[in-house]
């Protein structure tokens, strides 16, 4: 399993792969995390609940990355674990982290939004899977 | 970019002519060596850009385009009203995202004399970065006021000066902005967030006049070689955000019950007519009124944070402009006066000398430019060309990225940079060392080869260059 990112022009692509699909979005959503600072940083003091659904998996990363997003920006936190399950284009996840500490996280960026730029959900000829797509910051 | 293919309309623009899913052609304003250094997708999206229903004359891409969502950022569109469409991800992310420039009056010396107590309590005061709340909290009654009445309702809580109406686009408050059509899930996010910053390339500057390009114009606009102006970029925060997310994804399922067919889901949008169209534009002039607001509320905490060092200092507003907006707006085109709704994203009107929608103060000059360049490279102030508007009276924004923050990552060190900057005489306070270095200057384009190419394509006349003393970044 892997989180990463990848280069945009003025913005940041993140890319999670894993040997199932729920897990690809977990890394996608941890590589979100690293864009604003090492998840090492991260304290894993507090779950939050996720859940969405769409009409299919590729809008479904695009809700979940933004869900993401949304609660990092209304209870000011950051996560760096995630547990996902999808089943029927439905996600259901807890995300682990913590309040922001400007000086200790030292944010490089805030998300603003998930897009459909670069967007991927696929299944690997090797059975793993990749979720990816543009982060606008 | 591969030029193959583009005619060369002049020095400063080319034209790829319209074939297969154009409608109209595609129009870039840049040099020999700024066309050839956009990205490929520059090209790409304006190409499709032009195939969108209802589109007009031609589809502009600025100097500083670069690859976007959908639109290139840089990208202009004008849509007919009843023929064609509007496009959330045309309007961008971060909705009226903009520039204020505030008039000091102070000559470099006076503010390099407090320069790190300044920039210290500037860093205090102006709430920065993620994470960062403002000392403003919204109850659902005070949202709905925000959202319709913008920097007016900022100056009537005691935000700013009724004097800084006139100097805001749109006289600072957006009309037909409806509350109702801005989700929840947008307002709660917007709670806590008027009167910050943000962050990546969001910044307050105080900067030094180090050039004057057009005497006039500038003692109209209040400048003077030497002396110190304060800008301030950033945009509807959180809440722009939001719905630009939320519409982007109902534009994308929409479009093929509406028969738009999108070559690319970002490109996602829907016809001005209907009932998804008209609240997108509902909200997003909403989203824009915040971002009015916001930066007006920045203004006032900046003018606070002055007046303790230079008591009585007035600070007026020269301008307020709006990069990511779609407007309303009449125009010619082809010798015919048109209602046309005008897409500019990562683009600023440039409105000509004596237009109806400027400001009195502006009419014998046209409307003040800012174009946001680096940390170290600096700004421009323009105005808008008095012949016929190019474009839809349109003009860059800022210096553009030439590299990713992953390449800037890679190649600087946050410390370093501020460091230099240091030793350049400009003081950087920033929370984020990393977003220091990704934002580092030599990640953005030259500016001054931007704005060269907008004048001489006639988009806008040089006024006046800016270059930094403080920065704060998120």
């Amino acid at each position: 399993m892997t989180a990463t990112r990848f280069p945009h022009g003025a913005d940041i692509g993140v890319r999670g792969e894993g040997p199932t699909l729920a897990a690809a979005f977990a890394e996608a959503a941890a590589a979100l995390s690293a864009s604003v600072c090492d998840l090492d940083a991260i304290r894993l003091e507090t779950p939050v609940a996720i859940e969405c659904a769409a009409p299919n998996d590729a809008v479904l990363l695009f809700d979940w990355l933004n869900r993401v997003i949304y609660e990092m920006a209304v209870r000011r936190m950051l996560f760096s674990r995630f547990e996902t399950t999808i089943a029927n284009h439905r996600l259901r996840a807890v995300a682990w982290g913590e309040r922001v500490d400007p000086n200790r996280h030292q944010p490089a960026v805030e998300p603003k939004g998930a897009t459909f730029t670069e967007l991927r959900v696929e299944r690997r000829p090797d059975g793993s899977w990749l979720a990816q797509c543009v982060v606008d910051v | 970019m591969d030029i193959s293919g583009l005619e060369r309309l002049g020095e400063d623009a080319w034209r790829i002519p319209a074939s297969g899913r154009m409608r109209v052609p595609a129009v870039i304003y840049a040099d020999d060596v700024l066309v050839r250094e956009m990205d490929e997708k520059v090209r790409e999206q304006i190409v499709n850009v032009a195939g969108l229903p209802g589109i007009v004359e031609a589809a502009y891409a600025m100097p500083d385009a670069h690859w976007g969502y959908g639109f290139p950022i840089g990208g202009v569109a004008a849509f007919d009203p009843d023929e064609g469409v509007v496009s959330a991800g045309g309007v961008g992310f971060d909705i009226s995202c903009g520039v204020r420039t505030l008039v000091t009056g102070l000559p470099r010396p006076a503010v390099e004399a407090v320069a790190t107590e300044l920039a210290d309590a500037l860093f205090d005061t102006i709430p920065a970065g993620m994470g960062a709340t403002g000392g403003v909290s919204l109850d659902d009654d005070e949202m709905n006021a925000m959202l319709a009445g913008g920097a007016a309702w900022a100056v009537e809580r005691g935000w700013g000066a009724a004097a800084d109406l006139p100097r805001i686009e749109e006289g600072g408050r957006m009309a037909d902005a409806d509350p109702d059509a801005v989700s929840p899930l947008a307002k709660q996010r917007q709670r806590d967030e008027m009167g910050t910053l943000g962050s990546g390339n969001h910044y307050l500057e105080a900067q030094e006049v180090t050039a004057i390009d057009d005497a006039p114009l500038a003692a109209a606009f209040g400048l003077n070689t030497g002396d110190v102006v304060v800008s301030i970029h950033c945009g509807s925060r959180g809440l722009g955000h939001q719905i630009g997310s939320e519409f982007l994804r109902e534009m994308a399922v929409a479009a093929p019950a509406a028969g738009i067919e999108l070559p690319d889901l970002e490109l996602a949008c829907a016809p001005i007519r209907s009932e998804l169209g008209r609240r997108y534009l509902r909200a997003m002039r909403a989203a824009i009124n915040c971002a009015l607001a916001n930066r007006q509320i920045l203004t006032h905490l900046t003018r606070g944070v002055f007046g303790r060092f230079f008591p009585d200092l007035p600070m007026p507003l020269l301008f307020d402009v709006s990069h990511n907006t779609c407007k309303e707006e009449w125009h010619t085109v082809a010798g015919r006066r048109r209602q046309l709704y005008v897409h500019r994203k990562g683009a600023t009107r440039a409105l000509p000398p004596d237009h109806p929608d400027l400001p009195n103060a502006f009419a014998a000059t046209g409307q003040p430019v800012f174009v946001g360049g680096s940390m170290g490279t600096g700004s421009a102030i323009l105005a808008g060309a008095p012949r016929a508007p190019t474009a839809f009276a349109s003009a860059c924004h800022g210096a553009g990225r030439r590299m990713s923050r992953h390449q800037a990552l890679k190649l600087w060190r946050g410390r370093e940079v501020v460091d230099a900057l240091a030793r350049r005489g400009v003081f950087v306070r920033s929370r984020s060392l990393r977003g220091v270095a990704e934002e580092a200057p030599d990640a953005y384009k030259p500016i001054d080869a931007v704005v060269d190419a907008a004048v001489a394509a006639g988009l806008a006349r040089r006024v006046a260059r800016l270059k930094p003393i403080l920065c704060i970044k998120g």
